[in-house]
C-alpha cells in the first residue's frame, strides 16, 4: 500500500461538503464573542468604560483585561518541557492593559449575535497613554523606555551563537571574501479557514472545539492560561481548513475558554475576521541577515559567518526557535571548515512572529542561496558548479545537535534532474548577453530540512488500534489531518503492515483530548516520520496479538508458521482462518472472548535530513517591472514516497507559497503605529490561479534507513527554495541582485532605473 | 453577518425613485460588490438599502436607430463583455470590464454601480471617458443627462442627487465610429485585484496618410478622479504614426498625470508605468486600426 497513489480517505467527504469543520458544529443558541483591539501601537490603557456596551440589548457579558487571570502563559505549539530552563517564554495575558502592538487584545464582548457584538465594540471607550512605537528590530535591540516586556530590558528575547573552526583565520586564508546583507519580509499563512472555536462547559469542565493543528497542546495551554488543572479541559479538533503553522500556536482558545466560564458555561463562538487573522494571529518572521564568506582560488568555501536579526513582534510565541533553526541550516549541507553563526530575536511593536511552513528555513535559505549565487558571480563561476563544488556528498551530521544527520542524501540527483528539466547549460549560455526590454534568466536554489524536532525538543506519538467484529481495524491517532493528507498516509501505513486493504482501516479523523492518544500534533514535517513510527509499532503489536489469538484457534497448526495476509491467517502458505472469523471469535467466543486491541505511546530519538532544490526560468519586462515565471520545478529527496499523488500535491502547494514569498507577499506596516496597512486579501498580494504558472514536481526516491517506511520530511520543504531560485533567475536575466523579498514591481523599477536598464539613460542599452 | 437596518426592494424605476424619496437615508444597492464591502468594513454599517437588482428596465444593451449605444445601468460586467453590440462596436469596453475582480464579481457587479461607486480605479471608467459616454438619470420628473467627465466630482463622489438613480449610459455614434480602443490595467495580480494604474487609449488613424487624427487618453488611479490627458491629446493629434509619436505619448503623459505617492505604490513608480502603458495602449490601437486581431 505504501508508494501507491490511493485516493484520499477524506476526498468524498470534502468534495461533497459533508466533512464537518468547526463552524459546521456550532450548537444552536451559541453566543458570539468579539474582541476589542487596541488602536495604538505601544502604551497602556489609562481608562476603559464598558457601561454603554453592557447596556446594549443582546449583550450578555463584557470582560476586560482587569477581569482575567494576572499570570502569563506561553502560546507556541511546542511539547512542554519538564525542565524550567527549556520551557517556552510565558509573556501573554488573556487580555491586556499594556498595549504592545497595534491591535493588542484589551476586552471582549459576548452577545446573542454577531451584529450586536460588533455594535457593542463601538460603544467601548478607552483612553490610552502612548509610548513611542518601534517596528525595526535593529533599533529596538538598543532598548526602549519602558521595555516591551519588563524582564527584557534591551528588548532582546534571546541570542545564541555557535563556532566551528576559526572563521577569522579562514577568511584571511581566502582568495576572495564576499559580504552581503539580505532581508525577508513579514508574511502570513493565509489558510482558507480563519481561526475559529466555540467553547462550553460540561459539569465543571471546559470543552473547546477549535480549528487547530495541536489539540493536546491547546489543552495544556488553556489549563495554564486559566490556572486550572489540565484535566478539566477537553479540546476537540474537527476537519480544519489549513493551518501552515499559524494553528501550531494557541491563539484565542484560552480567551474563549475564559468567556464560556463567564457566561455560566453557555456555548460561545469566537471566529476571527480575515483582518484579525492578519493582525492578531501569527506571521512569518521578517529577518535581516549579514553574511560573510571566503573562498579559495578553486571556489571552495573556507569560512562563513552569519548574523541574523529576527523581528519577533510583540510577544514571544515560537520566539527564538525560528532564527535558531536558520543558524542550524547554516551549518549543514555545504562543506566548510570554519563556520560562525549568531542570531538575535528581538521584540518590537509589530504583529507577532510564529511558526510558518518550514520554520525559519525559507528566511535562512533565501539569504544563503542568494549568497551562494552572489559569491559565484564574484568569482565568475557558474552558480550550479559552485554549489556542486561545495555540497557535501552522502552522509553528514550536524556538529552540535546529534543525531541530526543526512542518513540518505539525494541532493546531487535532485540537481541533475532539475538542471536537465530547465536545460541549465544551454540557457545559462543563451541568456548570457541580452539586450532589449524583455530579458530571460534561469536560477537555482536548494535547501535541507530536518524531520521532526528531536533533539531540540521531545518527539512522542501515540496510536491505538482495535480489531472490529468484521476483521476491519479502527485506527485512532493524536496526530492531526490538516489538509496535508495525514489520515490517508496513516491508513496506508496501517494497511501495509497489517496486509489489509485501505477499506479495512477506519481512521478516526477527529481528535478529542479526552479519548485520543497523546501526540503533539501537525508541525515540523514530523507526523509521517514520528507518528508513522507509532502506527507501524502499533500495527505490529496488533498483528502479533492477532496471530497469538489465532494459535489458540488453530491448535493443530503447531508445526507451521502463522502469518497475516489480505484478511486471512495463513498457516504456512495455506489459508487457515479468515480475519473476520477470528474477530467474531475474539468478541463472542463463550470460552475465550477477548477483544484484540493495541496501543502504543512511542518516543522517537531520531532525526533525518530531507533535501531538494528549485529551478526557475523567468522573463522580465524591464519597463513594466514585471516577472513572468516561464518554467519552475521543485525536485525533492524526501525518502520513499508514501503516496506519490499526495506528495505532488504537497509540492505544488509549497511552490505556490514560495513564489508568493518571492514575488508579491508582504505584510506592510505603518511606521508610526505598526498597524498592518494591507491586512486583507485584496491588498496583501497572495497569488491567484491566473498568476500561477504550471508547476513541475519531481522526486528522487532514496530509501531513508531511519524513516519508518523509508520516508522523511516533505510537508514543509516545498515552500523553501522557490523565492531564492526566482531571485537568482532575475539576477541572471538582468544582472541586478535583489537582496530583499518580495521582488515587487516597484522594487524592480527602482533597481532597473538605478542600474540604467530603463529611463532616459537606458535607451541606448535597449 | 451584515449590519443592515432596513431593506426595500424596487421592481421598477418609478418604485425605486419613490422609495429613495421616502427613505433619504437609504443607499442604493445593485450587485452589492461595493456596498456590502463597505457595510462589512463598518463604513456603512447599520445602513438601510434600496435594492434595484430586480428592475428589468435597467438591464440590457441596445444599438439605437441613431447609432448610439444604450447600456442599462444594471447590466452586469459579464453581460457587457459577451454582448454582440459591444463586441462589434466598442469592444474596448467589454475587454475593460472583463478585467474586474474575478468571474463571480463580474457576474454580479454592474456598470452603473461601478461608476456610481466613484472609485478612481473602476475598470469601466477609463473606457467610458475615452468614449465620451453620457450618463442618464431618473428622478421622477424627467431626469438629467450628464457627460461622464462632469459626473465624477471627487474620490467616491459622483453627481447623483438625493432621490436620483442612474438608469443608463449612452455612447454617441460619432464617438466610436472609426475609432479603436485599448485598455491596459496595471495591477499586482492578474485577477482579484484593483488597478494600480489603468489607461485607456481610443484613437482614430488615417491609414493612407498614416496620421493620428484623433486620440483620447484616460487614466484611472492617476488623480482623484479618472483623468483625461487633454494636453497630451492636443499635442499628438495630427502627428505621423511612428516611434517619435510613441516616445511623445510616453513623455507627455508622465508630465500630465499626477498620481499619488502611497504605500500601495510610489509616485515615481506610477509615472514610469503610466508612460509605458499609454505607449503600449496607443501602439495596440494602431495595430487594431491596421486590421490586427483582437486578442
Amino acid at each position: 500500500m505504501i508508494g501507491k497513489s490511493v485516493p484520499r480517505v477524506d476526498a468524498y467527504e470534502k468534495v461533497t461538503g459533508r466533512a464537518k469543520f468547526t463552524d459546521d458544529m456550532v450548537p444552536p443558541g451559541c453566543l458570539v464573542a468579539k474582541v476589542y483591539h487596541a488602536a495604538i501601537g505601544n502604551g497602556i490603557v489609562k481608562s476603559i468604560d464598558t457601561s454603554e456596551a453592557e447596556a446594549l440589548e443582546g449583550v450578555v457579558k463584557v470582560v476586560t483585561f482587569k477581569d482575567v487571570p494576572d499570570h502569563c502563559y506561553p502560546t507556541p505549539g511546542h511539547p512542554w518541557s519538564v525542565e524550567p530552563a527549556h520551557q517556552d517564554v510565558a509573556d501573554r495575558n488573556i487580555l491586556t492593559g499594556r498595549i504592545r502592538y497595534y491591535g493588542d487584545d484589551i476586552a471582549a464582548v459576548v452577545a446573542e449575535d454577531e451584529r450586536t457584538a460588533v455594535r457593542a465594540l463601538k460603544l467601548i471607550k478607552v483612553e490610552y497613554e502612548e509610548y513611542p512605537v518601534e517596528i525595526h528590530p535593529r533599533k529596538s535591540m538598543y532598548g526602549s523606555h519602558p521595555p516591551i516586556h519588563f524582564d527584557k530590558k534591551d528588548n532582546v528575547l534571546n541570542r545564541t551563537n555557535f563556532f566551528i573552526g576559526n572563521v577569522d583565520e579562514g577568511l584571511e586564508q581566502s582568495d576572495t571574501v564576499v559580504k552581503r546583507s539580505y532581508k525577508t519580509s513579514m508574511v502570513q499563512h493565509c489558510h482558507l479557514e480563519n481561526p475559529v472555536s466555540f467553547a462550553y462547559m460540561e459539569k465543571d469542565r471546559i470543552v473547546v472545539v477549535t480549528s487547530t493543528q495541536i489539540p493536546h497542546i491547546v489543552r495544556r495551554v488553556i489549563g495554564q492560561a486559566l490556572g486550572i488543572p489540565w484535566g478539566r479541559v477537553r479540546v476537540i479538533k474537527p476537519y480544519i481548513g489549513g493551518g501552515f503553522g499559524n494553528k501550531q500556536d494557541v491563539l484565542y482558545e484560552p480567551l474563549n475558554a475564559f468567556l464560556t466560564m463567564q457566561v455560566g458555561g453557555r456555548p460561545v463562538k469566537l471566529e476571527l475576521t480575515r483582518e484579525e487573522t492578519f493582525c492578531n494571529t501569527r506571521t512569518r518572521h521578517a529577518i535581516e541577515y549579514d553574511l560573510t564568506a571566503g573562498v579559495d582560488k578553486e571556489g571552495r568555501l573556507l569560512a562563513k559567518d552569519m548574523e541574523a536579526y529576527s523581528n519577533q513582534g510583540a510577544y514571544a510565541s515560537h520566539g527564538h526557535a525560528i532564527a535558531a533553526n536558520g543558524l542550524t541550516a547554516w551549518r549543514l549541507q555545504y562543506a566548510c571548515p570554519n563556520i560562525r553563526g549568531e542570531a538575535y530575536t528581538i521584540y518590537t511593536n509589530t504583529p507577532v512572529g510564529g511558526a510558518m511552513r518550514a520554520y525559519g528555513i525559507p528566511e535562512a535559505a533565501f539569504a544563503i542561496e542568494c549568497f551562494m549565487d552572489d559569491i559565484a558571480a564574484e568569482i565568475h563561476m557558474d552558480p550550479l558548479e559552485f554549489r556542486r563544488k561545495n555540497l557535501i556528498r552522502g552522509y553528514y551530521e550536524d556538529a552540535y545537535l546529534k543525531p541530526i544527520a543526512a542518513n540518505s542524501n539525494g541532493i546531487f540527483q535532485c540537481l541533475e534532474k532539475g538542471a536537465e528539466y530547465i536545460r541549465w547549460e544551454e540557457k545559462r549560455k543563451e541568456y548570457a548577453a541580452q539586450t532589449g526590454n524583455i530579458r530571460r534568466g534561469v536560477g537555482v536554489a536548494l535547501f535541507c530540512y530536518k524531520t521532526g524536532v528531536w533533539p531540540i525538543s521531545l518527539e512522542i506519538a501515540g496510536a491505538r488500534m482495535s480489531l472490529n467484529q468484521d476483521g476491519s481495524v479502527q485506527l485512532q491517532l493524536g496526530a492531526t489531518e490538516i489538509g496535508q493528507g495525514a489520515d490517508t498516509v496513516f491508513t496506508q501505513m496501517a494497511a501495509e503492515t497489517l496486509h489489509l486493504e485501505m477499506k479495512d482501516i477506519h481512521i478516526v479523523t477527529v481528535q478529542d483530548t479526552d479519548v485520543t492518544p497523546f501526540d503533539t500534533g501537525a508541525y515540523a514535517s514530523r507526523q509521517s516520520f514520528i507518528t508513522g513510527t507509532a502506527v507501524k509499532q502499533c500495527a505490529e503489536q496488533l498483528r502479533d496479538k492477532i496471530l497469538a489469538y489465532a494459535k489458540t484457534l488453530l491448535p493443530k497448526e503447531e508445526t507451521r508458521e502463522l502469518s497475516l495476509d489480505h484478511g486471512w491467517i495463513l498457516a504456512g502458505d495455506e489459508e487457515a482462518i479468515s480475519l473476520g472469523a477470528l474477530a467474531q471469535e475474539c468478541y463472542y467466543s463463550l470460552t475465550n472472548s477477548s477483544v484484540i486491541t493495541a496501543e502504543v505511546s512511542t518516543q522517537v530519538k531520531k532525526n533525518t535530513i530531507a533535501t531538494g532544490c528549485c529551478f526557475a526560468e523567468v522573463e522580465v519586462d524591464l519597463k513594466l517591472g514585471q516577472i513572468k515565471i516561464l518554467h519552475i520545478i521543485n525536485v525533492h529527496d524526501s525518502g520513499r514516497l508514501l503516496n506519490p499523488q499526495l506528495a505532488e500535491m504537497q509540492v505544488h502547494g509549497g511552490m505556490s507559497m514560495g513564489m508568493g514569498y518571492g514575488l508579491s507577499e508582504q505584510l506592510i506596516l505603518d511606521e508610526k503605529t505598526g498597524r498592518p496597512l494591507n491586512g486583507n486579501l485584496l491588498d496583501y498580494k497572495l497569488m491567484t490561479a491566473l498568476d500561477t504558472p504550471d508547476m513541475e514536481a519531481e522526486f528522487v526516491e532514496l530509501n531513508d534507513p531511519v524513516g519508518p517506511y523509508g520516508n522523511k520530511a516533505l510537508g514543509e520543504p516545498p515552500a523553501i527554495p522557490g523565492a531564492p531560485a526566482i531571485r537568482n533567475a532575475v539576477l541572471h536575466a538582468t544582472g541586478v541582485a535583489f537582496n530583499e523579498i518580495p521582488l515587487t514591481p516597484q522594487r524592480l523599477i527602482k533597481a532597473f532605473t538605478e542600474a540604467g536598464l530603463i529611463g532616459k539613460e537606458g535607451e541606448q542599452h535597449v | 453577518m451584515y449590519d443592515i437596518e432596513n431593506y426595500y426592494n424596487a421592481e421598477t424605476i418609478k418604485e425605486a425613485v419613490t422609495l429613495l424619496k421616502e427613505h433619504p437615508e437609504a443607499r442604493i444597492i445593485s450587485g452589492g460588490s461595493d456596498v456590502l464591502i463597505k457595510i462589512r468594513e463598518g463604513k456603512l454599517a447599520g445602513t438601510s438599502l434600496v435594492c434595484i437588482r430586480d428592475i428589468k428596465e435597467l438591464k440590457g444593451i441596445i444599438k439605437m436607430d441613431s447609432g448610439d449605444i444604450y447600456i442599462g445601468a444594471g447590466t452586469t460586467f459579464s453581460h457587457i463583455t459577451s454582448d454582440p453590440v459591444i463586441q462589434e462596436n466598442i469592444p474596448v469596453l467589454g475587454e475593460a470590464v472583463d478585467q474586474v475582480g474575478g468571474p463571480q464579481i463580474r457576474n454580479i457587479g454592474t456598470i452603473g454601480g461601478n461608476i456610481c461607486n466613484g472609485a478612481v480605479s473602476a475598470d469601466s471608467a477609463p473606457a467610458l471617458f475615452s468614449l465620451n459616454a453620457m450618463i442618464r438619470t431618473a428622478d421622477g420628473s424627467g431626469g438629467r443627462t450628464v457627460p461622464i467627465h462632469d459626473f465624477y466630482l471627487g474620490p467616491g463622489k459622483v453627481d447623483v442627487k438625493p432621490g436620483e438613480l442612474v438608469t443608463h449610459i449612452l455612447i454617441p455614434e460619432k464617438e466610436y465610429t472609426g475609432y479603436h480602443g485599448h485598455y491596459i490595467k496595471y495591477s499586482m495580480r492578474r485577477a482579484m485585484d484593483i488597478a494600480t494604474l489603468g489607461c485607456c487609449v481610443v484613437s482614430r488613424i488615417n491609414p493612407s496618410a498614416n496620421i493620428l487624427e484623433d486620440i483620447r487618453i484616460t487614466f484611472g488611479v492617476a488623480a482623484p478622479v479618472p483623468l483625461r490627458c487633454v494636453k497630451t491629446e492636443e499635442a499628438l493629434k495630427g502627428s505621423p504614426v511612428n516611434e517619435k509619436l510613441y516616445q511623445a505619448i510616453e513623455d507627455k503623459v508622465r508630465e500630465e498625470i499626477h498620481p499619488r505617492d502611497s504605500w500601495r505604490a510610489s509616485r515615481e513608480f506610477r509615472l514610469q508605468i503610466g508612460g509605458e502603458i499609454a505607449r503600449r495602449a496607443l501602439e495596440r490601437t494602431v495595430e487594431l486600426a491596421a486590421g490586427g486581431e483582437r486578442k
